[in-house]
């Protein structure tokens, strides 16, 4: 994989002013060129018992890139969120079929060791979801679900991945009260940083902000677009101006189908389907 | 569309005003008399057990008529059986708990499970006393601390299912997700973060059950059979407080029927004190 170019593509325009193009009010981030492909989904179907929602989903997501999925409520976006960390098969009646790929490998294979697969791809969810203990134990907890560390480096690791979700100058003279009394905001950042400790290669995010006040809303958006120097993003947001914000790469869903993915720069201004037109002006959804 | 005049209006109103009132007062009436009656037990209770409380009652064993004597080994079996029990019961039910909440939910053998164990919940507790004097006593031939035990262990059981099935179920998916988006195997999303999460409250149930057995005399009377001397021995009768209650209370000597009072104080406030902590650590994780 060209690292090396890609890290280069992402340092310029963070430096550079986005060129920015406006679409119905909106601003739209760059139209930096897309990575190479990170996970592939290939004539994906998905089943809630017999209910499809997913309908022939055709698409990549790339390296070290924000994928935004917009979409109105139902339309299936989180449902391929969930595809991808492969969270439907905790239940019963849910299947998938067709094919996700990453590093030759069929994510949705009978195969795949689904804690293996997890600890590669995080999940954030719309709900901060600090786990009953210490801010210093919600992250171990995940840490040593994989990894045998030692007490230091579990402390650098905790400084680390708190530091990463900008998160550690709050809480590191109180790393050893209880999750439960930091704020949304706060939480939800912890939630963050206990993903990013695993080392995931992709991150998803499920409406990360949705339950949060704009000013931490501000603060992960600030935080995605600088975690994605070094992870694959994909976020489900409700948000036009979010996914406008924060993707470089953006796909449109309706019904269970994918109906239009591009660079955020072409969808907010050239949208090539009129239902994504629709869609983002605010004619429906 | 009927139209309502002001004056029936104001009759409704008043109807309903009354009938309010009515309500409220049969409601304080029906709790007056529930406090009055308990507050009357306590009061007897409290009065006629401070009055035999003394040092000799920790310190001396159950003697003869005449002799004096305390209820040491009574204290002591029943502290020993009602550990034991919660501690054979509270595993069991714990496990039968977490598989009904986590493992079985909407299957037809956790919905089984979960009607049985809510019927061994109302069952009579002189009814597990008989099953185990079947099972157990008969078969080991006699009477033992460990039989008693078991028919205690038997009705912990229950309550603590039921309490963990319940704790667990309020615990929100979106916490169990949480955990297993980490890579966590559902095993350690129970034990490390769902078990946290409930803690408080399945504490608290282990609590009640252990208040509920300690004050148990049915399921003893055929197993463990209570006894008059000192006796650690588990595979030998032993001495309980509510079965001296039970003796003692309905013999002829003045000395007997006193330390049955006191046997009868101190189980009470060992249930109130347990009652009140259990209360205290729910509080104190709602927080």
């Amino acid at each position: 994989m060209a690292q090396g170019t890609s890290m280069q593509q992402v340092t310029t325009t963070a430096e550079a002013p986005p060129a920015s193009a406006s679409f119905g009010g909106m601003q739209a981030r760059s139209t930096e060129k897309l990575h190479q492909a990170r996970i592939a989904c290939e004539a994906l179907d998905f089943f809630y018992g017999t209910n499809k929602a997913l309908k022939n989903i055709n698409m990549t997501f790339p390296d070290r890139q924000v994928t935004g999925m917009i979409g109105p409520s139902g339309c299936g976006k989180s449902t391929l969120l969930r595809v991808l960390n492969r969270m439907y098969s905790l239940y019963p009646g849910q299947k998938a079929t067709g094919k996700v790929m990453m590093d030759d490998q069929n994510l949705i294979g009978s195969s795949v060791d689904l804690n293996w697969l997890r600890s590669k791809i995080g999940m954030v969810f719309q709900k901060p979801t600090p786990f009953p203990m210490t801010i210093y134990e919600n992250i171990a907890f995940g840490v040593n679900l994989h990894e045998k560390v030692g007490k230091k480096e579990m402390d650098e690791r905790v400084e680390w991945s708190l530091s990463r979700a900008a998160l550690w100058g709050e809480v590191k003279d109180r790393l050893n009260t209880s999750a439960m009394g930091l704020s949304g905001g706060q939480q939800q950042r912890l939630c963050i940083a206990r993903t990013i400790a695993v080392r995931p290669e992709v991150i998803l995010f499920d409406e990360p902000t949705s339950a949060l006040d704009p000013i931490s809303t501000l603060k992960i958006e600030e935080l995605i677009d600088e975690l994605k120097r070094d992870f694959t993003i994909v976020i489900v947001t409700h948000n036009m101006q979010q996914a406008a914000r924060c993707a470089d790469q953006v796909a449109f869903f309706y019904l269970g189908e994918l109906i239009e993915v591009a660079p955020s720069g072409e969808i907010f201004t050239a949208p090539k389907h009129p239902k994504t037109q629709e869609y983002i002006t605010g004619r429906f959804g | 569309m009927a139209v309502y005049s002001a004056t029936r209006d104001a009759g409704l109103a008043r109807r309903r005003k009354v009938t309010d009132q009515v309500i409220k007062v049969l409601c304080v009436v029906a709790t007056v008399i529930g406090l009055f009656f308990l507050a009357w037990i306590l009061f007897t209770l409290f009065w006629r057990g401070f009055a035999g409380l003394n040092l000799q009652v920790f310190t001396e064993i159950t003697r003869p008529p005449g002799q004096p004597g305390g209820l040491l080994n009574a204290i002591v079996g029943t502290l020993i059986q009602t550990a034991v029990g919660t501690a054979v019961g509270t595993p069991i039910g714990m496990m039968v708990g977490t598989y009904l909440a986590e493992y079985a939910r909407g299957s037809a053998l956790g919905n089984a499970v979960r009607f049985v164990s809510d019927i061994l919940l109302s069952a009579p507790s002189i009814l597990i006393g008989l099953f185990v004097y079947v099972l157990i006593v008969l078969n080991t031939g006699g009477f033992s601390a460990w039989a008693g035990s078991i028919a205690l262990a038997i009705i912990v059981i229950p309550i603590v299912v039921r309490t963990t099935e319940d704790m667990l179920r309020l615990i929100p998916d979106t916490l169990r997700e949480a955990a297993i988006g980490l890579g966590a195997p559902k095993w350690k999303m129970i034990t490390f973060v769902c078990y946290r999460a409930a803690r408080e409250g399945i504490i608290t149930g282990i609590m009640l059950a252990v208040a509920r057995v300690a004050g148990e005399t049915a399921p003893l009377i055929f197993t463990s059979l209570g006894n008059l001397n000192w006796s650690l021995n588990m595979n030998a009768p032993m001495a309980s407080l509510p079965i001296t209650i039970y003796q003692y209370a309905g013999s002829a000597f003045q000395e007997w029927i006193e330390l049955a009072w006191v046997g009868a104080l101190l189980i009470t406030v060992g249930v109130l004190t347990l009652n009140v902590m259990a209360r205290y650590v729910v509080r104190g994780g709602a927080k």
